[in-house]
């Protein structure tokens, strides 16, 4: 069963021109987001299942990928907006 | 978008992986010689001066040590001291595995390695596993590079490669990993399970592996902390109804029977309970079949649902202001708590959970502030 979450929220952005095909998105996305397409090249198959880890744009060497990475635990927003510093997600998420 | 990174300085949860929490500040040097070490077995020696060996098993006291972390039982300081550990009996060729040092991930790590040979490097996450120590950026580049270099892995091994979780991805850059410390990163499969296949396959993940999973069980398990979190509101819910119970006794000038007075707040105390338990067990039991994909929605309709069911069933004739407040109460408090469950999910992402809180917060805070004015004062009229 594959969860998705809501639809069009995510940073996630990919340049294809930047893009040489070594494929390390592919393998460091636990979502199954980037398929590859054709030689030299991904495509991104399943954005809405993007979770904004960040790994994808972490290891592309080419710089090809970004997203802006977080954690969606709404507990921390929370605290983080209630300014309670130091703690991301306390006790209570991320279990 | 820099600002936007501060304004929400979310660092850690989610993900199978359990566990993550405001790691202590790590300014002082840790004490680990006086860690118990039950796990060992006996030393390897190598060029680089002798080693640890790991079990492979675990014992009484790694699974009781798990089943409190679950609880949320000192979970915050479960680790394993940094360094260099030998699997089996490992020689220059052995593959070497890079792990954090939160005690669970290094239990399910080692508890799947028995009868393998091969070299464990535990780096210093502060005690938090691979996915939150990744997002954090404990689980990182410098961290790793420095580690390799502390342990002298050039003089344990004759190969230039090191095994990552792919979870520990977001935090770690691989290409920078091998430009500064000369060893190739590959990742590894997700869950620890796989790795005697990956290795078996020459370092090969299938498609399969390399995906998070979420089932029943995964979900279940992240229960309790839900759970024990909401404990301490509770009580102070429990304290409140009496409270309220004892007031209205004595307000309406009735005699004062303490038996009556516990049980009143007892059956009182039921419809909340039941909002809970909606909340932070059965919305992450029920994930998939609820409609939606709103957390917070999910959790609302499992609460009107509890809502209904209480007033029909359980106590009916509880008044039109009790009912009413009843029924604005209890899903707002089951949406907020199926809410938190984002953080312990393995696909909600930033951008997502900021727009589900966006509009499920205010109206859950109007929801809540109503049913609980009602409820307060369904009490004296």
């Amino acid at each position: 069963m594959k969860f998705r979450y809501l639809k069009n929220v995510v940073t996630l952005a990919f340049d294809a021109d930047r893009c040489n095909g070594c494929g390390t998105c592919i393998e460091v996305c636990p979502q199954g987001v980037f398929v590859p397409a054709g030689k030299g090249s991904v495509t991104v198959a399943d954005r809405d299942a993007c979770l904004e880890c960040g790994a994808c744009a972490r290891n592309c060497a080419r710089g090809a990928v970004s997203v802006r990475p977080g954690v969606g635990c709404a507990y921390a927003i929370l605290m983080s907006k209630l300014k309670r510093k130091g703690s991301c997600c306390g006790d209570a998420c991320c279990p | 978008m820099k600002d936007k990174k501060e304004l929400f300085p979310v660092v850690c949860c989610g993900a199978e992986a359990p566990q993550c929490g405001p790691g202590p500040e790590d300014n002082k040097a840790e004490d680990w010689d006086s860690t118990d070490r039950p796990w060992q077995i006996g030393t390897v020696s190598t060029p680089a001066g002798t080693v640890n060996r790991v079990a492979t098993a675990l014992d009484r006291s790694d699974v009781v040590g798990t089943w409190k972390a679950r609880w949320g039982v000192g979970r915050m300081n479960y680790r394993i001291p940094p360094g260099l550990y030998a699997v089996g009996d490992p020689d220059r060729q052995s593959p070497v595995l890079v792990s954090a040092n939160y005690k669970m991930s290094f239990d399910f790590l080692r508890r799947e390695l028995s009868g393998l040979d091969l070299w464990l490097i535990v780096i210093d996450t502060k005690g938090i596993n691979v996915w939150c120590a990744a997002g954090k950026g404990t689980f990182g580049t410098a961290e790793i590079v420095r580690r390799i270099e502390k342990v002298r892995l050039h003089e344990v091994v004759s190969h230039r490669k090191i095994i990552l979780p792919q979870l520990a991805a977001p935090g770690v850059a691989a290409h920078e990993v091998q430009k500064q410390s000369g060893f190739q990163v590959i990742y590894g499969p997700v869950r620890a399970g796989d790795i005697p296949a990956f290795l078996q396959e020459g370092g090969k993940a299938t498609p399969e592996m390399r995906q998070v999973r979420f089932r029943l069980k995964d979900r279940l398990v992240l229960t309790p902390v839900e759970v024990a979190t909401v404990m301490k509101p509770a009580l102070f819910l429990l304290a409140a109804l009496l409270g309220l119970n004892f007031l209205s006794v004595i307000l309406k000038g009735s005699p004062l029977v303490f038996t009556r007075l516990w049980g009143r707040t007892a059956a009182d105390f039921l419809p909340f309970l039941g909002a809970i338990l909606a909340g932070t067990v059965l919305t992450p039991a029920l994930l998939p079949y609820l409609p939606g994909r709103a957390f917070a929605w999910k959790g609302w309709l499992l609460g009107v649902l509890w809502a209904l069911a209480y007033m029909f069933y359980l106590a009916p004739g509880s008044g039109p202001v009790r009912t009413a407040a009843h029924l604005l109460f209890l899903p707002a408090a089951a949406a907020f708590l199926a809410m938190n469950f984002t953080g312990s999910s393995t696909y909600t992402s930033l951008s997502g959970v900021v727009k589900e809180m966006g509009f499920a917060l205010p109206a859950i805070i109007i929801a809540a502030g109503l049913g609980a004015a009602g409820l307060i004062a369904a009490y004296f009229l």
